[in-house]
This record gives C-alpha cells, sequence and structure tokens, in this order.
C-alpha cells in the first residue's frame, strides 16, 4: 500500500467536495425567494433601508463573490442558525448525526451478512432452484420501496402481533440490560427495512462478481492441487470477489442516505434524515442546506475509504 | 460464459449434416425479431410484461370502465374494506380508491416514462460527446459524471423541490408544474450510468472495422455515429432506460409520500400511502393498495428489464 496513491485519492477527492458544494450553492443561488421580501411590503420600512440591509449582507455581489463567502462560511463551521429549533445548524446536525449512522452502520452489517452468503451459494451453483430462489427474492428486495416495506412491517409486528414499538423514542427511561434492550427493540425495523433494500441489490453484485472469479485460472489450479472444493470457494473465490464489491457498496451510499431518509420519516428515528424532513415543513433554509451538505459530504467521504481500501484489497490498483 | 458458443441464429436449425447445404434463400431474422425471441425464453421476464401491460390498460382504460370521480365525498362510506360498492374500500374522506389508484397509477407511470426519457436524453448526449471526442472534453465530462454519481439523489431532489416548487406552480399551474419539475429533477440525477454506459460503448465501437469503413468513406462524424454507433450501442441503453422507468417511479412515490411531490389533493400512489400511514390500524388496505401497486409496477418493470438484458447480450446463449 503506497502512500502515493492515498495522497492521489486524497487530491481527487478534493475537487469533487469543491462540485458538490457549486453545485447545492448554484441550486440555492437560482432559487427564487428574496429573504428581504417581506421587508419589501412592510410599509413602515423604507426602501433605503432594505438596500442597505442588501448591501450589508452582500445581496448584491456578484455570484461567485457570495459563493467564496459562503463556501468560507461552511468551512469554518459557521453553517447559519436554525430558527426552528433555536440553536446552530452545525450543533443540530451533530446531534442528530451518531443515530443516522448506528442505523446506517446496522443495516449495512445485515445487509452484507445475509448477502455474502446467499451470494456466493447462488454463484456457485448457477440455475439451480436456489439461484433461482434467490435471484427472484433478490429482485424483490430491490424492487420493494422502503416506506412500503416499513409500513407493511409496522402492520404485522407491531399492530397485529404488537412484538415491536413503531415509534422511536430517544428518552427510554430504564436503566441497564432494560434499556438496551428497548433501543435495540426499537431500531429493529428500521435497520430490518433499510437493510433488505440493500441486501437485494448486494446480493445480485454478489453472485455476478463470484461468477466472474469462479472460472479464473488460478481457481481451477487451486482445485487441481487437491484443496477441498469448501476451501477453494472461501479461501480463494470468496476472497477475491469480494473486491470488486467494495466499490459496489460505496457507489450505492447515495442511495443507502435516501432510503435512510424516509426510514427515519416512518419510524420517527430522530437521525438526519428526519431532521431534514422537518426542515422541509418548517422553511428552515440553513438546515435543508447543512443537511444536504453533510449527506453530500459523508458519501464523499466513504468514496474516498473505499477507494482506499480497494487499493489496499488489490494492490494492482494503487500501482496504476 | 467462458468457452461457451455465441448464439447463432443456425444453432435453432437442426443439425443435419447430410443435407446438402445450398445456398437456399437464407431465412433472415432481424435483430427485433431475434431479441423477441431471445426474451420470450424468460419466463418471469413475459409475466412481468404481461402484468405490466395489464396495469398500463388498467390505468389508462380503467376510468371509462369505474367512472367513478375520485373526489367524491362520502362520509357515510369512509373508511370501508373493499365491497362490492368500492372494489377497493374507501379512505377517511370516503373517497372511492379504485378511482383514486387509476388516477395515480397514470401520474406514476407517465412520470416514470417521461423521467427516462429525460435521463436517456442526457445520459446519451453526453455519453457519446465524451466518446467521440477524447482527450480534455472526454475527462472533463466523465468528471461531471462521477461528480454526479456521487450527489445524494433523494436529498437533493428534496432540496431543488422545496427550494422551486412554488415558483413553478406559478408558471406550469399547480399539477403540471409539479410534473415538470419532478420529471426534469429526477430525469437530471438520473443520466449519469446512461452517459458511462454510452461512452464506453462508443470507445469500443467507433475502432470497430464497419465504422472504419464508414470514415473511409468518408462520413462525417455525426453520421458515423447516427448511422453507425448509436444503433449498436442501443441495447444496453434500452436495459438501462427500463431499469430507470422503475427507479423514477420509486423517487416520485417516494417525494409524494414525504410530501414533496404532487399537491396533497392530487392522488398519486405515494401520497396516498402518506395519508394511510396513520390508519394503519384500522384501514390497512388503504395502504396495501397503492403500496402494493407501487411495488408490483416495479418489479414488473424490473423482470422485464432483466429479460431484455439476457435478450441483447449476444454472449449469451438462450
Amino acid at each position: 500500500m503506497n502512500r502515493q496513491y492515498i495522497i492521489r485519492r486524497l487530491l481527487i477527492a478534493i475537487p469533487s467536495l469543491l462540485g458538490i458544494s457549486v453545485i447545492l450553492f448554484g441550486i440555492l443561488a437560482m432559487a427564487p425567494g428574496d429573504p428581504f421580501e417581506e421587508l419589501a411590503t412592510n410599509p413602515a420600512i423604507p426602501p433605503e433601508v432594505r438596500m442597505a440591509l442588501r448591501a450589508k449582507f452582500g445581496l448584491d455581489d456578484p455570484v461567485w463573490q457570495r459563493y467564496l463567502h459562503w463556501l468560507a462560511a461552511m468551512m469554518q463551521g459557521d453553517w447559519g442558525f436554525s430558527f426552528q429549533s433555536r440553536m446552530d445548524v452545525d450543533r443540530l446536525i451533530l446531534q442528530r448525526l451518531p443515530v443516522t449512522l448506528i442505523v446506517i452502520g446496522a443495516s449495512q452489517i445485515l445487509a452484507i451478512s445475509v448477502a455474502i452468503p446467499v451470494g456466493v451459494l447462488a454463484a456457485i451453483k448457477p440455475y439451480s432452484i436456489f439461484d433461482q430462489i434467490a435471484s427472484t427474492f433478490a429482485m424483490i428486495g430491490f424492487s420493494l420501496p422502503t416506506f412500503f416495506t416499513g409500513l407493511v412491517l409496522i402492520l404485522v409486528f407491531s399492530i397485529q402481533l404488537d412484538w415491536l414499538p413503531f415509534v422511536y423514542r430517544a428518552d427510554i427511561n430504564a436503566t441497564g440490560w432494560a434499556f438496551y434492550w428497548e433501543h435495540i427493540k426499537q431500531s429493529i425495523m428500521p435497520v430490518v427495512v433499510l437493510g433488505l433494500a440493500q441486501a437485494g441489490t448486494l446480493v445480485r453484485f454478489m453472485r455476478s462478481s463470484v461468477l466472474d472469479v469462479i472460472r479464473l485460472d488460478y481457481v481451477t489450479t487451486a482445485r487441481s492441487k487437491g484443496i477441498g472444493e469448501r476451501k477453494v470457494i472461501v479461501r480463494h473465490v470468496v476472497r477475491n470477489a469480494l473486491i470488486p464489491v467494495v466499490t459496489l457498496i460505496a457507489l450505492q451510499l447515495p442511495a443507502v442516505f435516501g432510503g435512510a431518509i424516509v426510514t427515519e420519516q416512518i419510524f420517527r428515528v430522530p437521525g438526519i434524515g428526519s431532521l431534514l424532513i422537518a426542515a422541509i415543513q418548517a422553511n428552515d433554509t440553513p438546515v435543508v442546506m447543512g443537511v444536504t451538505f453533510i449527506i453530500s459530504c459523508l458519501v464523499v467521504l466513504f468514496n474516498l475509504i473505499a477507494d482506499i481500501l480497494y487499493g489496499w484489497l488489490d494492490p494492482r490498483i494503487s500501482f496504476r | 460464459m467462458a468457452g461457451s458458443t455465441p448464439a447463432s441464429l443456425s444453432a435453432d436449425a437442426p443439425a443435419t449434416p447430410q443435407v446438402v447445404v445450398r445456398p437456399r434463400k437464407a431465412r433472415s431474422i432481424s435483430p427485433a425479431r431475434e431479441t423477441w425471441r431471445r426474451f420470450r425464453r424468460h419466463t418471469l421476464a413475459v409475466t412481468g410484461a404481461i402484468v405490466l401491460l395489464i396495469l398500463v390498460s388498467g390505468v389508462l382504460l380503467g376510468p371509462y370502465v369505474w367512472p367513478v370521480a375520485i373526489n367524491d365525498i362520502d362520509f357515510t362510506a369512509k373508511l370501508q374494506g373493499p365491497s362490492l360498492a368500492h372494489p377497493l374500500g374507501t379512505d377517511d374522506l370516503g373517497q372511492d380508491l379504485l378511482a383514486r389508484m387509476m388516477y395515480g397509477g397514470k401520474i406514476s407511470l407517465a412520470v416514470g416514462f417521461a423521467a427516462m426519457l429525460v435521463a436517456l436524453t442526457v445520459g446519451v448526449l453526453v455519453g457519446s460527446i465524451a466518446g467521440m471526442a477524447s482527450g480534455w472534453v472526454d475527462a472533463a465530462l466523465m468528471w461531471l459524471t462521477d461528480l454526479f454519481l456521487a450527489l445524494p439523489t433523494l436529498p437533493l431532489l428534496l432540496l431543488v423541490m422545496y427550494l422551486f416548487r412554488d415558483s413553478v406552480k406559478k408558471v406550469l399551474g399547480v399539477e403540471g408544474g409539479a410534473f415538470v419539475l419532478i420529471v426534469v429533477v429526477i430525469g437530471g440525477l438520473r443520466w449519469m450510468p446512461v452517459a458511462r454506459l454510452v461512452r464506453a460503448q462508443f470507445l469500443s465501437l467507433r475502432e470497430k472495422e464497419f465504422v472504419e469503413a464508414a470514415r473511409a468513406l468518408g462520413a462525417s462524424k455525426v453520421r458515423q455515429v447516427v448511422q453507425h454507433i448509436l444503433p449498436n450501442a442501443l441495447g444496453p441503453v434500452i436495459v438501462v432506460g427500463t431499469i430507470d422507468v422503475a427507479a423514477a417511479i420509486i423517487f416520485e412515490s417516494t417525494l409524494s409520500f414525504l410530501g414533496l411531490g404532487f399537491p396533497s389533493d392530487v392522488p398519486t400512489w405515494g401520497s396516498m400511502l402518506r395519508d394511510a400511514k396513520d390508519y394503519l390500524d384500522i384501514a390497512a388496505h388503504w395502504a396495501l393498495f397503492p403500496g402494493g401497486a407501487i411495488f408490483l409496477t416495479v418489479l414488473a418493470i424490473n423482470f422485464v428489464g432483466d429479460g431484455l438484458r439476457d435478450a441483447f447480450d449476444p454472449r449469451r446463449v438462450l
């Protein structure tokens, strides 16, 4: 693993972040609406005062100047003030972020631990009954919209069976094991909804990746040396088949964040996704911008991690 | 499929070596027909196509068979389960769900197809420009494509809808404005896979002999692309386009579900789910029908896409 490769990847990530910030700022700048619109219709405020205010906040500056101002403020952690929650946007987001990351992380672990064995087994015997069932279920999981799965799970497990709570509560007054048990119980459904949606896609990736690797010559060599089939699959095939899947998982991340927004909204999980929806409903623009920006940054960050992991798993990549 | 022979047209004919091979008038099978023959082998894809056909015709012709207004409020019949008077039951205002489902389906399918067309147009344009013009143009366009790929679609979709909804509404009307905005934004955030695919196809196709021959005969760049390269790159693009319809339908329903799609008085499958989710315990049918409809449509489209992928893949023996 050479350091040069990591540095190169880091340098590639910077223009991506800048590009994303340009797109976000461009959308905001093109959006209609004037923050001082209300003042224009207020007869108590003369137009000169309004103009002075506009000049003070730099609304009459050229676009690129406003962009640089905005970027500088964002980089310094000055993300604006949420009028809805009466606190700084960066603090608000930091408060909500861990929940989202835990839910997404748990669902990814669930998806990976379901998808890898299923995908491998399906690929070992392609077009067998197991493969066909697995592929069909993968397609179903991949086609199920998260909001519908969520509602069906609520219907079955909360309303019909009454096993699991369907509203996520942050203020559980229990201690010790009961506290953790309650937390796990209320996290099961959001995690399963997100995880299943991911697992469907991952099974398809994993299956085709294993199919690509299994017919390579080195696998035949391993078999001809008399290594057991099980060991060939686990030690030789799966290890190499997993490498491209790392990138594919990273490429899926924008979709995962999208799914997280919906899931958090359904189960009222207090993460950044439900914060985004609440902010949109309350016309709280700084929060909307902040959340969109942080999700974009996270996607770039995870892509970077995946790239570096890829270089480590497959050293050929880092020498290109 | 290493080592397997590519599917050839003669694979169908019974192998009878003793027959004298006389140049009979060769039964030529057009590529479209060959694709259809291969598509038919994929049972699930055919099932998907049939389901899709039923859904589309139900949505388009259904309102003539079942002419009930979508906003016929009847409080005496609210939250009823399926019955003869209301085959899919009613919602909290006693409005007929079947009529609303058909209306919503029309919107969902129209959004799906229109957004797919936008995505394909942009993607094919960007991909072919990048594929034909190597050098910095290619590099810049691909950087842009990768940048867009890293954008989180749903948050951005929500942001744009949030910021532009009101002003577009003023220009294009309530329903039309929402439609145009949703289609443009979904299409504008889904073109990247198409662009990458088209570019990759162009890079290999433009070096092929038949394109070289066209070049040697003095065909202009545009003619090379339109006449020779693009038709050969179309198969995979159609597959991605099919999947894009499904993705666009999911995005539209998600937006409506989150309350940022069509205005709340327009029944779409997503907004019906949104309204229904507070009544899950007493009127589960209200959520299950639109949710099931989205699922069924998307699943059918995805299976059709899968079948098309297999049918267009010449290396695959079917």
